[in-house]
């Protein structure tokens, strides 16, 4: 599709930026007293169902995601584009189906919203090991991740075989996509997900096989190098981290966890603001689903914080960068 | 009618059909962005409109050549063409402003749809916002200006 056809899409992108929370709002949020004031402070930004009394917080936010989704679905001409962004969705999905199922237990809430793939349809799928009807991608992973759970009742070995190819999907649909925004979201995200992996494992003291089998090759950083690092344990992959362009983690994972797991969310974020000066093509409009999300995953840390009556400094630990 | 008479109304053709190709894509393009920041935030309107209409100069620009050369070759007023030669030189005339109009109306309406995003998220930067695509104006007046000096000292 031609980038002009989104002209339109792209100028009305700009506008709704401008509606986007900034680093000065999450600031102030972050300053006020407690969850009511922040749901009111949301409110005051156009959150929610305008005009509706007393929402509660995830009446507030899950109509903010119902309204992301409608604008975009009304902006983005092509709808395919965004498979890739469900990717995570669907293989959790799978992974929850084949763990219900192998263990003959139940697990309400652990399915999450995935059009096509949702937890009746994966539950059939895994029941009749129908693997064929799922994408190309998951058929291979997933017989083996239920074979593997079936045979050892590892969960932990069942899960990084599938959240491995989760990574693997998404750095290949990254790598064929025209989209520049989706090239650096597939790389970001996939070099992002194995630092992740390889500072939990070695916080566990994970050897260097399971590292191996766990990360995801990744054009921007060196897998094995930092498998090697993992398994010889948190300090090691710091001081790889400070020799590699992913410096900044490696000061955020000495600071603290929660410092890490924000200097995740800040490179997702940074991704994609390059977005912020095209004027064509259908990147801002992904760029603007994106910053959404982020946005109302910060709000929801927020009003949890509030909520629980965690003290200023703890948030401020904990909030991410904005894309608005 | 003879060829060079032929070759002279092709060069007004050329004029009015590209310069007015090139601004009608221009303005489509800009006019696209403009109804987009409309669609979120109507008070803009004026803002965009302005912006939009930029990329239209180039169609006036040739028809203001193929006027002047209708009215030079006995179409309008002015002496028929009788000669091959003559016929070249008008369509020689014309198609500066019919070549940089269909290529300037293009990139300034590309240039006026960034501008129009750029006054969607700030609308105090109205003034800067109108000078980006208004270089691109420039080139479509140096080739209008060639075009007219040419047309009008043909004997």
């Amino acid at each position: 599709m031609s980038e002009l056809d989104y002209t339109f899409a792209v100028a009305r992108v700009r506008v709704l930026e401008k509606s986007l929370l900034t680093d000065a709002d999450i600031a102030q949020m972050t300053a006020l007293s407690d969850e009511p004031a922040v749901l009111q402070f949301l409110a005051g930004k156009g959150w929610g169902e305008s005009g509706a009394a007393h929402q509660t917080a995830e009446d507030m936010l899950a109509c903010e995601t119902e309204k992301t989704k409608q604008t975009v679905r009304e902006l983005l001409a092509e709808p395919e584009l965004l498979q890739i962004f469900s990717y995570q969705d669907m293989y959790h999905n799978l992974k929850a189906a084949i763990k219900v199922t192998c263990t003959q237990g139940e697990a309400p809430g652990v399915f999450v919203s995935c059009p096509g793939f949702d937890r009746e349809r994966m539950l059939q799928i895994v029941g009749e090991k129908a693997w064929r009807e799922l994408p190309a991608h998951m058929q291979e992973a997933a017989a083996e991740a239920y074979q593997t759970l079936l045979q050892t009742r590892d969960g932990q070995r069942c899960d990084i075989i599938l959240d491995r190819a989760a990574l693997e999907a998404i750095a290949k649909a990254g790598k064929e996509s025209d989209e520049p925004v989706i090239r650096d979201y597939a790389d970001r995200l996939v070099s992002v997900a194995d630092i992740r992996i390889a500072v939990r494992a070695a916080g566990v003291g994970k050897n260097r096989e399971f590292l191996t089998k766990a990360l995801a090759p990744c054009p921007s950083l060196d897998a094995a190098g930092l498998a090697r690092a993992a398994a010889a344990g948190k300090e090691s992959v710091i001081a790889w981290l400070r020799t590699t362009r992913f410096a900044p983690a490696a000061d955020a994972l000495a600071q603290s966890p929660s410092a890490f797991e924000r200097w995740c969310d800040d490179e997702m974020t940074e991704a994609i603001r390059p977005q912020k000066r095209n004027p064509f093509s259908a990147g801002p409009v992904i760029a603007y689903m994106l910053a959404r999300q982020n946005e109302i995953r910060m709000a929801r840390i927020l009003l949890t914080a509030k909520a629980n009556g965690l003290p200023e400094t703890a948030i401020r630990e904990r909030t991410r960068r904005m894309y608005g | 009618m003879n060829i060079g008479m032929a070759f002279a109304l092709l060069g007004a053709a050329l004029a009015t059909g590209l310069a007015g190709w090139g601004s009608a894509k221009g303005v489509g393009i800009a006019g696209q962005a403009a109804a987009g920041v409309v669609a979120e935030d109507p008070s803009q309107f004026a803002k965009v409109l302005i912006l939009e209409l930029l990329p239209g100069t180039q169609g006036i620009y040739g028809l203001l050549v193929a006027f002047i050369t209708l009215a030079n070759i006995g179409v309008l007023g002015g002496n028929p063409v009788t000669d091959l030669p003559t016929g070249l030189m008008y369509l020689g005339a014309c198609l500066p402003i019919a070549i940089a109009g269909l290529g300037s109306g293009i990139y300034q309406g590309k240039t006026s749809a960034a501008s129009i995003g750029l006054v969607a998220k700030k609308p105090d930067q109205f003034g800067k916002a109108m000078l980006f695509p208004a270089m691109v104006e420039t080139y479509a007046i140096l080739a209008l200006l060639v075009s007219i000096l040419a047309v009008t000292n043909i004997r």
